[in-house]
């Protein structure tokens, strides 16, 4: 294959190595300013929105608010209620899709018949888009009349569990799980083919049966692979909405409201600009709290 | 070897139990889509039954499926282009030019992502609708090319190190100007990085749903948001659900599948290899 390069005739030969001759900054630009005003400005503008009176309904309420709006957020039993069911939301699903992870991560690591074709229906859920595996667990699944759960446990003589009405959250960290374990699974399986085989070896010779394997060889060399997951996951989780829209509505009362859910609820439901905007920014100081802790992890790999 | 044989034979049931168990929701979908209305909600379940079509003919007759799928296409593919655009010189430079300011750089672009959607859903929501970008397809492009850009970034900063750089030097001695070095070398020697980057930005656009369901009614909606609107408790069509689900994911888990392995450096941003 022949690549013509075309050459600017009269232009000076440039020195190999010289490198700063190519000028970097208007190539990198265009990124750093788009993203910087995507942030910034509505970022400046929800800060902003937090200390007005600002209620889309009621115009004649305006002006400075300072504190108001915060005060009333952070006395509104709401808030910690839908703090509550975010902290049990994301840990939740975090400790589920991280045992589940490390464990099937073992397991499709062994060599067996067709392991291929499992390892990708294992991962299909994780490329459902989360309306549709909302409503086809809300409504073939877990329907307490109709639904295949409540077949088998009729089946079975057990009675009938109606999900989203007697533990609402639990049906979405269910929901929300099984989405996320292909996730773990994809990124522990990966991290755990990097493991030497040497080391095993040597393990094994040394007499190290499966279990000491796996607590003092596997476990250790996942275990920044695990934090990564445990980090990503938490940012993705922290901002669960569609799940609980097109399911619970946040309901019943605010039994699956999260913070994510409460915010939408108040700004573009309840119209109030003011209070929606204080609850998003302590989402974002919330979601920061991890971010710095990623971001540390991952800045320290590119040195590596 | 008896015993390797029976731990073996265990190891294939368990892991093709998971794997049914896991895909078995999906299945499920699959399978409802080709039933009538009648046997979708039949118990027991009907597994026995003639397959018909007729779900898919009605979902796009009745619900204009199409339009709603182009919006999806449009949305993720214009999206894609948007965000590859900004993104192919920015990792050219920092890939082959790294300055003291490089770093920094990736990282703070990464730290973008982490802010969450609804933090920033009031105003983006107020200026949308003052802009008339509201329920438009060119809105919500914008919308997922700035969010998608950070990862398309940090991705093809990775393919493009792993470019040699002798063959660029050499064509930069021979005078060659970066818009040609990154048209006529960079993007053919690296395309299979550009496209399973690509793949990754088409896949994370077609099933983002926060902002989808939030800046789109009827005229721009994509697939994830009209998915949604079969939650309306008034008449649950689980058959036409399925179909209309079934078509919605269908093209991009087999996406998915395909990209699998560069999902992971996509995802973790590099830091699990």
């Amino acid at each position: 294959m022949t690549i013509s390069i075309p050459i600017q005739p009269g232009r000076q030969v440039i020195r190999r190595g010289s490198r700063r001759r190519v000028r970097t900054l208007p190539l990198v630009a265009p990124s750093v300013l788009v993203l910087l005003l995507w942030m910034i400005v509505p970022l400046a503008m929800t800060l902003w929105f937090s200390f007005q009176y600002y209620n889309l309904l009621n115009p004649m309420l305006s002006g400075f608010a300072g504190l108001e709006n915060y005060r009333f957020l952070l006395t509104d039993p709401a808030l910690w209620t839908a703090m509550a069911n975010t902290l049990i939301l994301v840990g939740s699903v975090l400790a589920i899709t991280i045992v589940a992870g490390v464990l099937l991560a073992v397991l499709y690591d062994q060599p067996f018949a067709g392991r291929g074709i499992a390892r990708l229906l294992v991962i299909a859920p994780f490329f459902v888009m989360p309306t549709v595996s909302a409503l086809i667990w809300k409504n073939m699944l877990m329907h307490p009349v109709n639904g295949i759960f409540a077949w088998i446990t009729r089946s079975l003589g057990l009675g009938v569990v109606d999900w989203f009405a007697d533990v609402p959250l639990l049906s979405i960290i269910l929901i929300v799980a099984w989405q996320w374990i292909p996730f773990a699974l994809l990124i522990l399986l990966t991290a755990m083919q990097s493991l030497d085989n040497e080391q095993k070896e040597a393990a094994r010779i040394d007499g190290a049966g499966p279990v000491a394997m796996f607590f003092h060889i596997i476990l250790p060399h996942l275990g920044r692979a695990i934090a990564v997951v445990a980090m990503i996951e938490t940012i993705f989780l922290l901002s669960i909405f569609a799940e609980i829209f097109v399911t619970t509505s946040g309901g019943p009362g605010l039994a699956t409201t999260n913070l994510a859910y409460l915010i939408y609820s108040r700004a573009l439901l309840q119209f109030d600009v003011g209070g929606g905007s204080a609850g998003g920014v302590i989402a974002i100081v919330l979601a920061n709290i991890v971010a710095i802790f990623l971001v540390r992890t991952i800045a320290r790999s590119l040195d590596r | 070897m008896r015993h390797a044989k029976s731990d073996r034979i265990a190891l294939s049931v368990l892991g093709w139990t998971v794997a049914l168990v896991m895909f078995f929701p999906i299945f499920w979908m699959v399978l409802t889509g080709f039933k009538t209305e009648a046997e979708a909600v039949a118990t027991p379940p009907s597994l026995i039954f003639t397959p018909t079509l007729d779900n898919y003919a009605d979902v796009q007759n009745r619900a204009d499926y199409l339009k709603f799928a182009f919006n999806s296409v449009f949305v993720s593919l214009g999206s894609t282009l948007l965000a590859l655009a900004f993104a192919i010189p920015a990792s050219y430079a920092m890939a082959f030019f790294p300055t003291w300011r490089t770093k920094n750089t990736l990282v703070w672009m990464l730290s973008t992502k982490m802010l969450p959607p609804v933090g920033v859903l009031v105003p983006i929501y107020l200026l949308f609708r003052d802009t008339g970008l509201l329920d438009t397809r060119i809105g919500l492009t914008l919308v997922y090319g700035l969010i998608n850009l950070p990862i398309v970034v940090w991705m093809l900063y990775t393919f493009f190190k792993e470019v040699p750089r002798d063959i660029l030097e050499a064509a930069r001695v021979d005078g060659a100007r970066p818009a040609d070095e990154i048209r006529h070398l960079l993007v053919p020697l690296s395309l299979p990085g550009i496209a399973s980057t690509a793949l990754l930005a088409i896949i994370l656009s077609w099933n983002e749903a926060f902002w989808s369901l939030n800046l789109t009614a009827s005229k721009a909606a994509p697939l994830t948001a009209f998915i949604a609107s079969f939650s309306s408790p008034q008449g649950l069509f689980w058959a036409k659900l399925s179909a209309a689900s079934t078509l919605a994911v269908a093209p991009i888990l087999i996406f998915g599948w395909m990209s699998q392995r560069q999902l992971v450096r996509g995802l973790t941003f590099g830091a699990v290899k």
